[in-house]
């Protein structure tokens, strides 16, 4: 092996790969953020008393995890345009086939934390006369949020690396400027193992700071 | 007693899928009552002091409190608003067999909790009252543990002063010692003789029947989802009418010395 690797070819583009950066944060924190907030919302539904409702649940759940994501972000860009007659930016085609895919695995993590906390916990926080709804935010939620954390981890950690696959429908993010550059000066070598530490610097500190407040909250066991 | 009731009862029925498991039931409440209920499990106690704070749902029957009629009728069914639900329970305090605190929350934070978000109380405030409670129970050391750094008898005792906060009118009790430890169940009946003697209304589910004699104004015997039999503790426990009572407490009695 003979092969001399030459990293002033990343260092010479590092604002070409810091734009990227830029858009894959774009890209991952709002699908990170609304997708578990719709997950919550859809978890409510999977849970619901009426058997229509949580029957659409499960389809929306079951669609979602059991088809490939790339074709779902690929979808979204060229096909659900078609139905609605509106053509979504690569962007926002993105975005929602993310979101919605995070929304379907989040609920499944909602749906298995509040059924994994006793039935009691809701009755002695009825018992004093909250609503549900209070019940929900003051006594189930953050039981959840501390026994599902390290899932949704593993989940916010699993849609940074996801984003990448945006750079098919040419979302101008990391792995498109990463495979740009790649192609232009025919350095794979060291241009996507940049990226790679890219990605890894982009997403250790989130799950260092988990693995903290894992610790924190673990305190009242 | 000549007071107005404050809790009644009329028709109550509850079937769970196809069993029946309280079968019209009619029962009034008056200030200053304390009822012990007996029976076997399966007997149906437990659910009827859980119909009463609506934790299980009536299948049939009313349910009066001050002379108001708890749901709403329209057209033939009954609905139940959840606000009315919440005045309702925050009027009948409730402390289940298995303690149900919120083991994310410290033992000051319990007892604060339905102060402040459902009395709308500032947390000063709020944690004063929490502070008083608990020394009631004999807890004031304990404001910061975890309750699940607690034992059984320490958890009930914070259900106890959790309950107590919210000043109910009435107070049910689940089987309160049933889970706990024999060397436990001594620190928490202490506890519930202590509310007796100060005059409160009280609802006790249970099986210890020494106790439900000294304690009780009224004992009922409930066997196969009816009131079997009704009357003060020296009727009911000690000179019992009805041949399945007689059973019920000789098998209870049978190891007694």
């Amino acid at each position: 092996m003979n092969y001399v690797p030459d990293f002033s070819i990343v260092t010479d583009n590092w604002i070409v790969l810091l734009r990227g950066l830029w858009v894959t944060i774009q890209i991952w924190i709002p699908s990170i953020v609304i997708g578990l907030a719709g997950g919550f919302l859809l978890a409510q539904a999977r849970l619901a008393r009426s058997g229509w409702i949580r029957g659409s649940g499960l389809v929306y759940v079951e669609l979602f995890r059991d088809t490939p994501v790339l074709i779902q972000l690929i979808w979204f860009y060229y096909a659900f345009p078609i139905i609605i007659g509106v053509q979504l930016s690569p962007y926002a085609a993105a975005l929602l086939g993310l979101t919605l895919n995070t929304s379907a695995y989040a609920s499944e993590i909602f749906r298995g934390g509040i059924k994994s906390i006793h039935r009691g916990q809701m009755e002695g926080a009825l018992a004093i006369g909250m609503t549900r709804a209070q019940a929900m935010r003051r006594v189930i939620l953050p039981q959840v949020i501390k026994r599902m954390l390290p899932a949704f981890t593993n989940r916010t950690i699993e849609v940074a690396k996801m984003s990448s696959l945006a750079s098919v429908i040419s979302v101008h993010e990391l792995m498109y400027q990463g495979r740009l550059l790649s192609s232009t000066y025919y350095r794979p070598f060291e241009i996507l193992t940049a990226v790679a530490f890219i990605y890894f610097v982009l997403i250790y500190p989130g799950t260092f700071l988990a693995g903290r407040l894992e610790k924190h909250l673990a305190r009242s066991n | 007693m000549t007071d107005k009731p404050i809790l009644e009862i009329k028709g109550l029925h509850k079937w769970f899928g196809d069993h029946h498991v309280l079968k019209g039931i009619d029962f009034t409440v008056e200030p200053g009552d304390r009822i012990a209920i007996i029976g076997g499990s399966g007997s149906g106690k437990s659910t009827f002091l859980r119909c009463m704070n609506f934790m299980e749902t009536l299948s049939e029957g009313e349910i009066w409190l001050d002379g108001t009629s708890i749901g709403v009728e329209k057209k033939g069914t009954v609905t139940y608003p959840e606000k009315q639900l919440c005045q309702v329970r925050e009027r009948l305090g409730m402390v289940f067999q298995q303690f149900n605190l919120f083991p994310h929350m410290s033992v000051l934070a319990n007892v604060m909790e339905g102060l402040v978000t459902v009395k709308g109380m500032s947390k000063p405030e709020a944690r004063k009252v929490a502070e008083a409670e608990l020394a009631k129970v004999g807890l004031s050391e304990k404001l910061d543990a975890w309750p699940g750094r607690l034992s059984g008898g320490q958890q009930q005792r914070v259900a106890i002063a959790r309950a107590l906060s919210m000043q109910p009118e009435i107070l049910l009790f689940d089987e309160p010692t049933s889970s706990l430890d024999p060397e436990l169940v001594g620190e928490v009946l202490r506890v519930i003789k202590q509310l007796a003697e100060e005059g409160r209304t009280m609802l006790l589910v249970t099986h210890e029947l020494g106790f439900a004699y000294h304690f009780a104004t009224k004992v009922i015997f409930l066997a196969e989802g009816v009131f079997h039999e009704i009357g003060t503790p020296d009727e009911v426990l000690k000179n019992p009418q009805q041949a399945r009572t007689q059973d019920f407490l000789r098998r209870f009695g049978e190891f007694a010395f």
